[in-house]
């Protein structure tokens, strides 16, 4: 009998372990920095203060948190605008195609993120893509000042963050019940109605999984707007990269990493909230 | 038939435009690998320079071979660990089981740049110096949840009664493992391991903080590159590892095709 209990407390140990040292401690660590006193020759020192939670306090930095919730958000609505369709259009297709097709997705999604957000310089550039395009077809006379820019950003982050939307969008609209609408549009209902009474309640879970995917990553993803944006585009992964290896301000960088985790935690714990009772899980 | 191609054509027409969008960027920088000038972007004529200069680049074959090596032991670990722990999180209650499934819910959701900082934090208090060794164990750490999410949602889909028989017939557990648990989950571990391959060989965000200077791995070396301004070599680049991965792709497919 001894070898029953043996691979489920060797398993469990291991796994408990790894979690504890790798994910548990070096989070109180930061905590606890976040509290400490910063110093030029060591990093970090005591006593303990409120300080670095004070000076968060400050026109600055809430600017440019405000600045990386309405870009993430900006990014998530346009991603969302842009994938339901999409993924719509892909979920009804035959089985065959679906799979060629939900492939191609995924294909330019294996070569190197960063390569194909330089990739974005060449076409946002004042004699990219994009403004030879416009420039030749009349509708403006000289180029757009693109890159560098918020909108650059924006482009940058959607280029990446698109096919985290569709694919669950994709997962939770293959599962709707054809039945449901033939049903509805049996007993009268336009097409807008179905949509808006059927379609979009059942696949609300979609809908929010996907936004949680590019949500969160949009905020942090710091070599996007380090590639596109001007000096002006620092968003919150930004600012925590420079705190931590920039300036060398751990206690504030972490504060400001502790702040942002429990928005983020805030964000997730209305989503649980929302979602308890209905269908669930199918985060991932 | 006329209706039936009113009926389909926004459809394909929006979605030719998403893949466009998708794919546009990809080709362009396929297009000016092959370009003779290095500022323009005007066609200078057609060159090979790029790709001689990529493959005298003795720096980025070492990074890319840390890299490749780096992804493989951490993903490799990461499949043994993240394994175990799917199969007792199916197979056992205990003490804890609600607590352990939402620690690696949440390890997935946490943003990569508080892992990031939190690792780095983490190893400059036990002084694991910066290097391979911290880039490995971070890798594992953000592997793992990954492998456990992707093995969890296979063991799901057992006949529960599989267990039962091999119990009744006197096989423990380590015999089960062995027996049944690894030969019908292997597909499942392997989808992890890949995954976490792919993940490891593409982190940037993680690595940029456990990073150390004595071993560079591709990711950060690229991300240096694209910092300093625009270089036809990347474009070379991109377009080596896009149509490696495009023929990765083919022949997966068509070996998989084979198979019954």
């Amino acid at each position: 009998m001894k070898n029953e209990n043996g691979l489920k407390y060797f398993s469990l140990s291991v796994i408990w372990i790894w979690l504890i040292i790798f994910a548990l401690l070096p989070f109180l660590l930061v905590s606890i920095v976040s509290f400490l006193s910063h110093d030029e020759n060591h990093l970090i020192r005591l006593p303990f203060t409120l300080a670095h939670y004070i000076d968060l306090n400050n026109a600055i930095y809430l600017k440019i948190f405000e600045k990386s919730f309405y870009l993430a958000g900006l990014c998530t609505i346009i991603c969302l605008i842009l994938g339901y369709p999409f993924a719509y259009a892909i979920a009804r297709m035959e089985n065959h195609f679906k799979s060629l097709f939900i492939l191609l997705i995924i294909i330019p999604f294996w070569t190197s993120s960063l390569i194909r957000t330089y990739s974005m310089i060449t076409i946002l550039k004042p004699k990219g893509i994009i403004n030879s395009v416009l420039l030749w077809l009349g509708i403006i006379d000289k180029p757009l000042a693109l890159l560098y820019s918020d909108i650059a950003v924006v482009i940058g982050l959607i280029y990446n963050l698109l096919p985290f939307m569709v694919l669950p969008l994709l997962t939770n609209i293959e599962r709707l019940d054809n039945r449901l609408l033939d049903a509805a549009r049996d007993l009268g209902a336009n097409r807008f109605t179905t949509f808006r009474k059927i379609t979009l309640p059942l696949t609300m879970p979609g809908i929010i999984s996907g936004s949680i995917l590019v949500f969160l990553p949009a905020m942090t993803i710091f070599y996007i707007p380090d590639l596109l944006g001007g000096s002006k585009s620092i968003l919150l992964g930004n600012l925590i990269q420079n705190q931590f290896l920039v300036t060398q301000n751990w206690p504030l960088g972490s504060a400001i990493s502790i702040v942002f985790t429990l928005l983020l935690g805030f964000l997730l714990f209305i989503y649980w909230r929302t979602m308890r009772g209905k269908e669930h899980g199918n985060l991932i | 038939m006329k209706s039936k191609i009113m009926q389909y054509l926004p459809a394909s027409l929006y979605l030719t435009l998403i893949y466009l969008f998708f794919y546009i960027p990809i080709i362009i920088l396929i297009i000016y690998s092959f370009n003779k000038a290095q500022y323009s972007l005007l066609w200078h004529g057609f060159s090979l320079r790029w790709y001689e200069e990529l493959f005298a680049d003795t720096d980025l074959w070492i990074a890319v071979w840390h890299s490749l090596v780096l992804g493989f032991f951490a993903a490799t670990a990461a499949m043994c660990i993240g394994s175990l722990a799917a199969v007792s999180l199916y197979r056992y209650a205990f003490k804890g089981r609600q607590l352990l499934y939402g620690m690696v819910f949440i390890l997935i959701l946490t943003p990569d740049i508080v892992m990031g900082i939190s690792l780095l934090i983490l190893f400059s208090f036990v002084k694991i110096s910066l290097g391979f060794w911290s880039l490995l164990l971070a890798h594992i750490t953000f592997c793992i949840p990954f492998v456990v999410v992707t093995v969890y949602s296979r063991m799901a889909s057992f006949d529960e009664y599989i267990f039962e028989a091999a119990k009744d017939l006197g096989a423990n557990d380590v015999l089960i493992f062995r027996r049944i648990i690894i030969p019908l989950l292997w597909p499942a571990m392997l989808a992890g391991w890949l995954l976490s391959f792919t993940l490891s060989v593409d982190d940037v965000i993680i690595s940029y903080f456990v990073t150390g200077p004595g071993f560079e791995i591709l990711p950060l070396k690229i991300y240096s590159m694209v910092r300093l301004g625009v270089k036809p070599e990347i474009n070379a680049l991109c377009s080596v590892t896009f149509v490696l991965t495009l023929l990765l792709v083919i022949i997966s497919q068509v070996a998989l095709r084979k198979k019954p």
